[in-house]
């Protein structure tokens, strides 16, 4: 069994955390990972992605070839069309709802949305307002690995959760317990 | 033996730590930052006092490597792959001087170009030089090989380059980790690397006469491997990570003869052309490899590659352009979007050369022709839009030169802008040019106090800026401190225009913390206080 993920937003909005999170849940589960990210000139502002395989087999490639990624997951509702010939014919998007807007040529709202909603499979919802309702403004992120934890499969909801209580433990008990908030959040609101 | 995840960096820094590392010297550079870090952070490291202190540029990292080594001890010199340049005449000769305790240069390529200037392959510098180039496939591989690079190092005396690529810098998976292995005790080299011509000629000849060590060294490599299972009569050669590609496409499938120590091992590749109609090479960066092996096969050969175009010319390799040179059929795919636009990367909000960017504008449109030299560093995206500020951005240091050169040709008014860390590691000797000539630039030294593009490094010349500015012969009161802050613009474009309009070398300095790594400060601060609670 494998799944191919590919986690993408806008720099500096925390998708390398939920990398982190599902690399600590892989580790758990005793299946095999590679974990490709880049770093540098791409992380002001600018488009990030990363690259993230699971696999009960071997893995050799980094990179997920073109139609080959099981799930997209986006921080922001562009970005996760920018992976579009990335995704499987099969896969699923799960996405924020929400525009993050520093570009003066940003697509109409309406039209991108549109889009989305024509895609096979899309699960989007405005993760920022969730985490705002958990109490945890800045657990956006957690949010919305929360609302692809269903998808994800090879990993339980379980070892998610143990990853998240080991990658935030030395921020202490509180910061735990947040994530855990927002992540058992984002996890209610989407059935797969 | 335990395993852990590990940046491709990480392995190798790890890797070097157990392989009995004394120090590691390098310039931040992406993709090679985070092995210095690494080292810098790691609790065995910090207890063995390994040497990991950030260094001023690429070749005082190496003069200093050469240091170490020669007093018996293992270094590690890091860089990206434009920083072998920089470097480059303190390693070619270091392979004349040869080395004493082992001697690794890891160069980090940046295939694509994600966050660098050029693509050139640093294959080339370890051939250019003559000596070993290891290039790993995955993490494990940079893990083990380290240990390998150091002993072959010591055993036949010379550096030894490492090469890794972005992919493999920047991607996690998991290492198994074996144990540390103790340090070289102090060794002084009781010869003298003395590069005198008639010595140097004596020692160039004992480079050469080394060469079928290292080549039979390639032959039984490990690393070196042959499969066998195409039923085409395709020979692959598939250089470090370029492997993993071939591997998704056929799996086992092929015949393959994976390459990842240099010099080419050419009687595997000629027995792999022997066995097969055709060669493929494929090959992360230029076409080292392919054109080697046109050399060993000679004409009349079939050789695929980059060359020939069954991969692309420029650019990384990826699962999909390896497949499709290996003649398999792409799955069906979504086309692109079409409600999408570029997000290219920005200066954050607030931050203090956006500022200084803002001031130059206003006071530079006043003239008819100015122009605005950059150099390496955040602030080279004052070239894109709002700013669009920039007319150049070349390497290290040629800012300040540039401006120089056009203000010698009549350029007014002549300004650079360079970073802090950037003007230490090579604007110096430029604006001492500059001060000899009494040449009419105006030089804006942005200092963020930190190598802010690789993510908030030390900057080696923090609190000396006025100091070597004045050393270097820049009058006293042609060097003007500023605070880039908003509320600060008629005081900075007030200084700006009087020091464009002074005939000769100034230098403006505006001061004030990258706002990454000032939010990183307070945090550290607030977690300092509560845990002095």
């Amino acid at each position: 069994m494998k799944k191919d993920i590919i986690l993408c937003g806008v720099g500096g909005q925390g998708i390398l955390s939920i990398a982190t999170v599902i690399g600590e849940a892989a580790t758990i589960a005793g299946i095999n990972l590679k974990q490709a990210e880049v770093h540098g000139m791409s992380q002001r502002g600018g488009d990030v992605q990363s690259n993230l395989r699971l696999s009960t087999e071997q893995i050799y490639s980094d990179l997920i070839p073109q139609g080959g990624a099981d799930l997209v997951i986006s921080m922001e509702p562009m970005e996760s069309l920018r992976y579009l010939p990335y995704l499987s014919k099969n896969g699923t998007i799960v996405t924020s709802s929400k525009p993050f807007i520093n570009i003066p040529n940003y697509p109409d709202e309406e039209a991108l949305q549109t889009e989305l909603d024509s895609l096979p499979s899309v699960v989007k919802l405005d993760i920022e307002s969730v985490a705002k309702d958990a109490g945890n403004v800045r657990g956006a992120n957690m949010v919305l690995l929360g609302m692809a934890a269903p998808f994800l499969e090879i990993i339980t909801v379980d070892q998610l959760r143990q990853a998240i209580a080991a990658i935030f433990a030395r921020k202490g008990e509180a910061v735990v317990e947040a994530n855990l908030k927002a992540f058992d959040m984002g996890a209610g609101r989407v059935k797969s | 033996m335990k395993k852990q995840l590990l940046l491709g960096d990480e392995a190798i820094a790890l890797g070097a730590i157990n392989a009995g590392l004394s120090g590691v010297y390098a310039y931040p550079g992406t993709p090679s930052t985070e092995i210095t870090e690494f080292i810098q952070n790691n609790p065995e490291a910090k207890a063995r006092g390994i040497h990991s202190r950030w260094c001023t540029n690429e070749k005082t990292a190496m003069e200093a490597a050469l240091g170490m080594s020669y007093a018996g001890k293992r270094a590690l010199v890091c860089m990206k792959h434009v920083g072998m340049n920089v470097c480059a005449d303190a390693f070619v000769n270091s392979a004349i001087t040869g080395v004493n305790g082992g001697l690794v240069v890891l160069a980090a390529d940046d295939p694509s170009m994600h966050s660098s200037q050029n693509e050139q392959d640093s294959r080339f510098y370890g051939k250019f030089a003559m000596v070993p180039v290891f290039e790993p496939s995955n993490q494990q591989e940079a893990y083990d090989m380290m240990a390998t690079a150091f002993d072959f190092s010591e055993a036949i005396k010379e550096p030894v380059v490492m090469r890794v690529v972005t992919r493999l810098a920047h991607s996690r998976a998991a290492v198994a980790v074996s144990e540390a292995k103790n340090e070289n005790p102090l060794n002084i080299c009781t010869e003298r690397w003395v590069l005198l011509p008639g010595i140097a000629r004596k020692r160039y000849v004992d480079l050469i006469d080394k060469q079928p060590t290292m080549e039979q060294a390639s032959e039984d490599s490990i690393y070196n491997k042959v499969e066998k299972g195409g039923s085409q009569k395709l020979g692959i050669i598939a250089c470090g990570i370029a492997y993993n590609y071939v591997k998704e496409a056929i799996g086992d499938q092929a015949n393959i003869l994976k390459v990842s120590q240099y010099p080419l091992p050419a009687n595997k590749v000629k027995q792999l052309a022997k066995e097969n109609d055709a060669i493929l090479v494929v090959e992360d960066g230029q076409p080292v490899v392919e054109e080697q092996v046109a050399g060993i096969l000679g004409a009349g050969y079939p050789i695929k590659g980059r060359l020939t175009g069954d991969l692309p010319r420029t650019g990384e390799l990826n699962p999909d352009n390896v497949a499709q040179a290996l003649g398999k059929e792409a799955g069906p795919v979504f086309a692109d979007a079409k409600n999408l636009a570029g997000r290219p990367p920005q200066l954050c909000q607030g931050c203090g050369h956006r500022d200084v960017y803002a001031a130059l504008n206003q006071v530079l449109a006043e003239y008819p022709d100015y122009r605005v030299f950059g150099d390496i560093g955040c602030y080279t995206l004052g070239a894109l839009p709002p700013f669009k500020a920039l007319a150049s951005c070349v390497d290290m240091g040629a800012s300040i030169t540039m401006a120089k050169g056009a203000a010698d040709a009549g350029l007014f008014p002549s300004v650079a802008i360079i970073g802090d860390s950037t003007f230490t590691h090579s604007g110096m000797t430029g604006l001492l040019d500059a001060v000899n000539d009494k040449s009419n630039i105006t030089v804006v030294i942005s200092d963020n106090l930190t190598t802010g593009m690789t993510g908030g490094q030390d900057s080696a010349g923090t609190n000396k800026f006025e100091a070597i500015c004045k050393g270097l012969g820049v009058e006293p009161e042609h060097i003007r401190v500023v605070v880039p802050l908003p509320k600060n613009m008629p005081e900075i474009t007030q200084i700006l225009k009087e020091e464009i309009e002074y005939n000769g070398v100034s230098v403006i300095i505006p001061r004030r913390e990258c706002i990454q790594t000032a939010a990183r400060h307070a945090r550290e601060a607030r977690k300092a206080k509560e845990e002095q609670k």
